[in-house]
């Protein structure tokens, strides 16, 4: 297996569906840090079969709530000394802002440019929200 | 107090809030003369993303017999909006002209974005399939004025259940009031949505395909039309809109003091020899719709005939 150092302080985001590693990597605009990522595909699991994995050497504040639309399954593990001294589980948040995409060809948040359209969770579930705008369900 | 709030969807407004609108509306109806220049020197902005004659008229009419005036457009083509304005560019602007907005856009939402962007009170006229609250506005006026209360009735909706926004509003606004029971009547590919039926009470409402057999248990009959443009091919429309119209062969067991309602325009959903019965009142509800959006225009810019 490939060799990755361990963290003495950070974040590592653990048992990310194989696949969704990239997607919540460039979510957290990771692909722009100036300090020590890494993003490590297809790890063996005993859970999942197969997971992707991020390290993240730093103290940075996150948006964690974003991580459950994505994939909310996922851990994330604050890391002090070598030691994890928080865990996270995301789950999927009540109201997100300026991440989801409204799927109403006819919705006005296609055509007009606006930032943080409000999408409020509808059904746990199905994983659907709805627009704030249009009140279509769009599931992720 | 709704001085300076904006009218998206009929739930914005608490039932003592559309109560004081039809009061008021109820005393415009009585005496209009008190009413004629409330309105001096205030400004309308009548954004009309695209044609609709009918709502445009009704809410110009009501502004002017008010004493106000009225600037805007009645088709995006023809303004700043076909160069590429933003919705929110164009309402700030507005806003610096004008005291108060009507906007009717083919998208969903956009009346509520423009809302959000405004510092003047903001009312939808219809933004694509989505809400059209003065309509709904007018429905309940024209039922509290002409059945003298808005509970205790039974209400049957006939037509395109299923793809029909004004029917989706009236449902919701009237499940608010009290002893309400529906009558869905509709051919089965045109049934009214899950999502309605699931916000009523199992025992308010049943759903039948019969107009003659429901007939006499309404008090209220809301007829709508059944629109070309949800249909795939040309033999399922014409089939669909033939199923039901109304005639007075079919009014026959229908209670005396029923009332006959319709959003307007109709294709021939009602037989024209339904227009003489004097339970027809889709003319004077049209009619109530200017008062409605009268007494709307009053109560978002705060002003009333004493001031
Ligand atoms: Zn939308």
């Amino acid at each position: 297996m490939l060799n990755i150092d361990s963290i003495k302080k950070g974040i590592v985001i653990d048992h990310i569906k194989a696949g969704c590693g990239y997607k919540i990597f460039k979510e957290l605009k990771l692909h722009k840090a100036d300090y020590t990522v890494a993003l490590i595909k297809n790890v063996p699991s005993k859970q999942l079969g197969k997971k992707d994995l991020i390290k993240i050497e730093n103290e940075i504040d996150l948006d964690f709530k974003v991580l459950g639309i994505i994939d909310p399954n996922i851990t994330i593990n604050i890391i002090k000394n070598e030691e994890i001294i928080d865990k996270i589980n995301v789950k999927l948040p009540k109201k997100v802002k300026g991440t989801l995409k409204c799927k109403n060809p006819r919705c006005v948040t296609t055509v007009e440019n606006i930032e943080d359209v409000e999408f409020t969770l509808v059904n746990r579930e199905t994983k659907e929200y709805k627009c704030e705008y249009c009140d279509t369900n769009t599931s992720i | 107090m709704l001085k300076g709030r904006h009218l998206i969807e009929p739930k914005d407004f608490s039932l003592e809030e559309l109560d004081e609108i039809f009061t008021l509306a109820e005393e415009i109806i009585e005496n209009p003369r008190d009413y004629l220049e409330v309105c001096k020197g205030k400004l309308l902005g009548s954004l009309f993303y695209e044609p609709s004659t009918r709502t445009r008229f009704s809410f110009e009419a009501a502004m002017l017999r008010l004493g106000g005036q009225v600037v805007g457009f009645s088709e995006a083509g023809s303004s700043s909006v076909s160069k590429g304005e933003s919705i929110s560019d164009t309402i700030k602007t507005v806003g610096c002209y004008t005291d108060i907005a009507v906007m009717r856009h083919p998208k969903e939402g956009a009346p509520k974005l423009a809302s959000k962007n405004s510092d003047i009170p903001v009312i939808n006229a219809g933004d694509g399939g989505h809400q059209h609250p003065t309509q709904t506005l007018t429905d309940l006026l024209t039922i509290k004025a002409l059945k003298k209360d808005l509970s205790n009735h039974t209400i049957g909706l006939c037509g395109d259940l299923m793809f029909g926004r004004t029917v989706h509003s009236l449902v919701k606004a009237m499940s608010r009031y009290e002893n309400i029971k529906f009558v869905f009547i509709s051919p089965p590919e045109l049934k009214i949505p899950d999502y309605i039926k699931n916000e009523l009470k199992d025992n308010n409402y049943y759903e039948t395909s019969d107009i003659e057999a429901a007939i006499e248990d309404l008090d209220i009959l809301y007829m709508t039309r059944v629109q070309r443009e949800r249909f795939l091919n040309e033999e399922e429309y014409l089939r669909l809109k033939n199923s039901y119209i109304l005639n007075n062969e079919k009014l026959k067991n229908a209670k005396e003091d029923m009332i006959i309602m319709h959003p307007l325009p109709r294709v021939n959903e009602i037989h024209t020899e339904v227009d003489n019965d004097k339970r027809a009142v889709y003319f004077k509800q049209a009619r109530y719709g200017m008062f409605v959006r009268m007494a709307l225009i009053m109560k978002l810019l705060g002003v009333d005939k004493n001031a």
